[in-house]
């Protein structure tokens, strides 16, 4: 790593640990900005850097919320009698037991996803492109349905979690931290993966899969595995996102197929499939988008977002970084051959 | 448990509620299968997967329902809507769809996935939220004793839905149009070799199936009710027959749509109403994985 880009590191680790405090009222939204990231670079795991576009991901996202909910109040109270209760009894959750459960809550919905994301992909991994995420749609699709059916986890009304015992706004603030520290985990942890032979492994099988299986890679093995990584980590922040937003819902909230299992998609495609930087800049101009639009285009938001959705598929599909990286290719450390560019 | 199994017994206490049920799963299903008829053409003729098939179908229904409160005769929104849905059709094969068909297959997903999120909200933007339905004056036939009931209208929609599909087959069979894109779907090089106007054609088929969508949502909202977002639920209906069916095999298309409204109904019943779509989508997975099997078994993969 030359000077240059340590210090870029440095400057960009230094705004995330200082921007909540430089603008104290965007904390949730600085917290949702992280979301976005995080799923949008695990997407970019699966569908960017080995090929498999799945429309499921938000899937692991909402069974990692049902199983934290779970682990935290079955570490204190019957979880039926919790969900039945409705508001007639109430449950006191104290400070150690908050904590304990946030944290098992969280590790315990990564592992699961983790384990969920092997059985699935064992059954769907056989489907090549639009059936492979038209397969894994349904997947959360029907997990959706299925949830909000059972009662014993509240069905279609949701399960609330205990509130942050402390202070509120310490409570945001914790609640961003870990939301950042999850992502700056994950970014570290692809930029070492990329660099791995797995990383080139997964790039052979996005390139030609037969050819890679023939070369003697166990794709099998190597498909699992990235997506049990991804599922770990958009478990682990559904997990988060069900502590900070207390209450939640198995369609709207949960399993929401149709808003962020769409957006972590356009994010990676906006900034840029396939590159490590692409769906962080994807995900912030996509926030950005997204929230100006709600401000300010109220009633016709979604209406925007489906535009500029539409427009990012059909004609801007490269991304940015990919954009980039053809108008910029020495940036990418990438040499273009004087001749080839006279030819072309 | 104890409600499934006596959901369950039921059916076999008294075999007049198998009727309904089938007699019911098949109207449904009759729909169902117009709105997959449609999406099998695009798939096939230009491997376009378009996930905004529903919200045509729903687009048709608002259609229908806006012109009928303008005091239109009912009846007449069905062609009207074909007609209305085919220009919009043809308006978005030249924006969005004719500049997917050649890129990879997500690609069409997600662009198609973009168009239903825009028209779902224009829709609800326009008409609001409320379910919307025609009441159509018409008796109510009863059957074995009145435990079956056919809504005059039902039938009526069913037999408009059945004309359709036999227009359409018989335009296929029969037209020169209908040959070029047969033969498109084939072979999409080598009927441009053979001069056909293959972008004429894939805009033709993608309007067709616009207008297709467009009456069938029509009929639609004059037998059931319709809502902005419930374009996704056809949508998935559509994939699941397709899917099961396989591309360009009409009888399978129909027996698919028939069988799918029928077990959608059955699960209803067994489960519970609210397990409906559950049911449907559990179908959509259970017939991917029973294809998958049957390719592995020739270590071949869905493409």
């Amino acid at each position: 790593m030359n000077k240059r880009n340590l210090i870029l590191y440095i400057a960009i680790l230094t705004a995330t640990v200082i921007a909540p405090f430089l603008f104290p009222d965007f904390r949730t939204q600085l917290a949702t900005l992280w979301l976005m990231i995080i799923v949008a670079l695990t997407w970019d795991m699966t569908g960017g850097q080995m090929g498999y576009n799945s429309l499921g991901n938000i899937f692991f996202y909402g069974t990692g919320m049902y199983v934290a909910a779970v682990i935290a109040i079955g570490l204190v109270y019957d979880v039926g009698a919790y969900t039945d209760a409705a508001g007639g009894q109430i449950f006191i959750f104290t400070e150690a037991q908050y904590f304990s459960g946030l944290f098992l809550g969280v590790i315990g919905a990564g592992l699961f996803c983790s384990v969920t994301a092997v059985v699935i992909g064992y059954l769907t991994f056989g489907l090549r492109g639009p059936y492979f995420a038209i397969g894994t749609l349904g997947v959360a699709i029907a997990a959706g349905e299925l949830v909000s059916n059972w009662d014993w986890v509240g069905g279609g009304q949701g399960i609330a979690l205990p509130v942050y015992p402390g202070d509120f706004d310490i409570g945001k603030l914790l609640f961003y931290y870990l939301f950042a520290g999850v992502g700056v985990v994950l970014f570290i942890f692809l930029k070492w993966l990329y660099s791995t032979r797995f990383g080139e492994a997964i790039n052979a099988i996005r390139d030609d899969e037969e050819k890679a299986e023939a070369m003697g890679l166990h794709t099998l093995r190597y498909k699992l595995t990235t997506w049990a990584m991804a599922a770990f980590f958009v478990g682990m922040v559904g997990a988060i996102s069900a502590f900070q937003l207390i209450h939640f819902e198995p369609l709207e909230t949960a399993y929401q197929t149709i808003n962020l299992g769409i957006f972590m998609v356009v994010c990676v495609l906006l900034g840029g499939k396939g590159t490590l930087w692409g769906p962080v800049v994807g995900a912030i101009l996509f926030h950005v988008f997204k929230e100006v639009t709600w401000n300010y285009l109220l009633g016709w938001q979604w209406v925007a977002l489906g535009a500029l959705i539409v427009v990012t598929v059909v004609y801007f599909q490269d991304g940015i970084m990919g954009w980039l990286m053809h108008r910029r290719p020495e940036w990418f450390g990438i040499r273009v051959e004087e001749k080839d560019t006279a030819g072309a | 448990m104890e409600q499934i199994l006596g959901n369950i017994s039921l059916l076999f206490e008294f075999p007049v509620v198998n009727i309904k049920i089938i007699l019911d799963g098949i109207m449904i299903g009759a729909l169902f299968a117009l709105a997959a008829y449609g999406l099998a053409l695009v798939w096939g003729v230009m491997n376009v997967k378009n996930l905004a098939q529903g919200d045509f179908v729903i687009a048709g229904g608002y259609l229908a329902w806006w012109l009928a409160n303008q005091g239109m005769p009912a009846l007449l929104g069905v062609p009207v809507a074909f007609i209305i849905m085919w220009g919009i059709g043809w308006v978005v094969y030249k924006l969005v769809i004719s500049r997917v068909i050649e890129r990879d297959l997500f690609t069409s997903l997600l662009a198609t996935f973009g168009l239903a999120i825009m028209i779902a909200q224009i829709l609800n933007l326009l008409f609001g939220s409320d379910t919307q339905s025609i009441q159509l004056q018409y008796d109510t036939l009863y059957f074995l004793g009145g435990f079956v009931d056919i809504p005059i209208a039902k039938l009526i929609g069913v037999l408009l839905a059945a004309v359709l599909a036999a227009g359409v087959i018989i335009f296929m069979k029969t037209s020169r149009m209908g040959q070029a894109i047969r033969a498109t779907a084939q072979d999409a090089r080598a009927a441009r070799v053979l001069g056909i106007n293959t972008e004429k054609v894939y805009a033709f088929t993608f309007s067709l199936n616009s207008a297709i969508c467009g009456a069938a949502g029509a009929i639609i909202v004059m037998v059931w009710v319709i809502q902005p977002f419930y374009g996704i639920t056809y949508s998935i209906r559509a994939f699941v027959i397709v899917t099961a069916a396989g591309l360009g095999n009409l009888p399978g298309v129909i027996a698919a749509g028939l069988g799918i409204g029928t077990a959608e109904l059955y699960g209803a019943h067994i489960f519970g109403i609210g397990y409906q779509q559950a049911v449907a989508v559990v179908l959509l997975l259970m017939v991917l994985l029973y294809r998958l099997i049957q390719q592995r078994r020739v270590r071949q993969s869905l493409q």
